[in-house]
């Protein structure tokens, strides 16, 4: 039941988007039509998954007992980094289509601090391994699910009637500022 | 690469190419850490150091680095100054180390960094990559004050801490929350946008 508890949290109320402000760049850049906002939203998951599982192996077996944990910055990024690289390079091989659906965005996530930043808040707060895992694939879908309502209703707001020097980053950002407002009345779910 | 003087390489990054409301760079550090002044400065400050070294370092090592490893050579030097960064804050800054929390060792991803290595440091003396980081800096803290100056004027009638509303002021809550701060940047940008265009037309 808590870990139930715990997902929900990850997927709404601490909305990686809307409550931590990580990964703006692609929600802002890769949100202007819905199957494309999806592909990056599942690759980020994807990853994200991934990381989670390979950053706590490599904080709790390798860097804590070592007494290495201040290395933890230099050692993410890089394990992020060639993580993404080796996952491109698998997908590649293994399934073409899914290449074709995820590859162009599979580099940009190396930038997107929403990974790293998983990595840390899982050693920061001292996670065990399901928890980092829950953590992980509900992060990613809450990562999902906030940046294709936004490519939904960008859709829609190409049509609208907007004042020029709004378009474009302006309106989205009060767009995402709403949606916020809206994911903030999920925090009363959980006590 | 047409030559600017040093004047202009400095003023770049303040408006014409200012990496916040120019070019929507490190756009996840300006919203999550304006919701106080100190706290929007201490962040800009941090980003400034990490900026300001790796492109000295950067710039002078250029030569040495082969140009396909040249990213996770850059992520490297960067990852080895925020650490130095974080531990600095929290050894001599309790407190603000602690209200900005995993931001500190997110200035890694800020793309602002990475890009200005890649678009400018490993292409230039180290002289003119110095101005240029120092005009960028400059810029990224300017961004970061004005954004939080706003949150914390409307969302708690406070400025640094002190009482600047009279007491017929409601603070808007709303402001120091996530979703204050989307608006407040959203609308900064149709501001600078508009400001770009009024010029523009002028000329």
């Amino acid at each position: 039941m808590e870990l139930i508890a715990f997902f929900i949290a990850a997927v709404l109320i601490n909305n990686f988007v809307l409550h931590y402000f990580l990964g703006i760049c692609p929600f802002l850049g890769v949100s202007k039509k819905i199957d494309s906002a999806l592909s990056m939203g599942l690759a980020v998951t994807f990853v994200m998954s991934i990381t989670a599982v390979v950053s706590w192996v490599i904080n709790h077996w390798i860097l804590i007992p070592n007494k290495l944990d201040y290395l933890q910055i230099v050692s993410f990024i890089l394990v992020i980094a060639s993580l993404v690289q080796l996952v491109e390079m698998f997908i590649r091989k293994i399934s073409p289509p899914l290449y074709q659906a995820m590859g162009i965005y599979l580099p940009l996530i190396t930038t997107n601090c929403a990974i790293f930043f998983l990595a840390l808040m899982a050693a920061l707060k001292n996670y065990n391994f399901v928890e980092t895992v829950i953590f992980g694939v509900g992060s990613g879908l809450g990562f999902t699910l906030a940046i294709v309502l936004m490519a939904g209703i960008r859709e829609q707001l190409d049509m609208a009637d907007i004042p020029e020097p709004l378009k474009g980053a302006g309106i989205a950002l009060i767009v995402a500022g709403i949606m916020a407002l809206a994911f903030m009345g999920f925090s009363g779910m959980i006590k | 690469m047409p030559t600017k003087s040093i004047r202009e390489e400095f003023v770049k990054g303040l408006w014409n190419e200012n990496p916040v409301f120019r070019q929507l760079l490190g756009l996840c550090p300006t919203l999550a850490v304006t919701n106080a002044v100190i706290n929007g400065f201490a962040m800009g400050i941090a980003t400034a150091f990490v900026l300001i070294f790796s492109s000295l370092v950067i710039s002078s090592i250029k030569k040495l680095i082969p140009s396909q490893v040249r990213i996770a050579s850059y992520i490297i030097i960067i990852a080895t100054f925020v650490t130095m960064a974080d531990r600095f804050m929290a050894a001599f800054f309790p407190p603000i180390s602690k209200s900005l929390g995993p931001y500190v060792p997110l200035i890694v991803v800020n793309c602002i960094i990475l890009g200005r290595q890649e678009a400018f440091s490993s292409k230039n003396s180290v002289g003119r990559s110095l101005i240029d980081t120092l005009g960028m800096s400059s810029g990224f803290v300017l961004a970061m004050l004005i954004l939080s100056s706003i949150r914390e004027i409307l969302g708690m009638g406070t400025f640094l801490g002190h009482q600047v509303m009279g007491a017929w002021f409601k603070p808007w809550i709303i402001m120091i929350l996530p979703p204050g701060a989307f608006i407040t940047l959203g609308i900064l940008l149709a501001i600078a946008l508009q400001i770009e265009r009024k010029t523009k037309s002028r000329k």
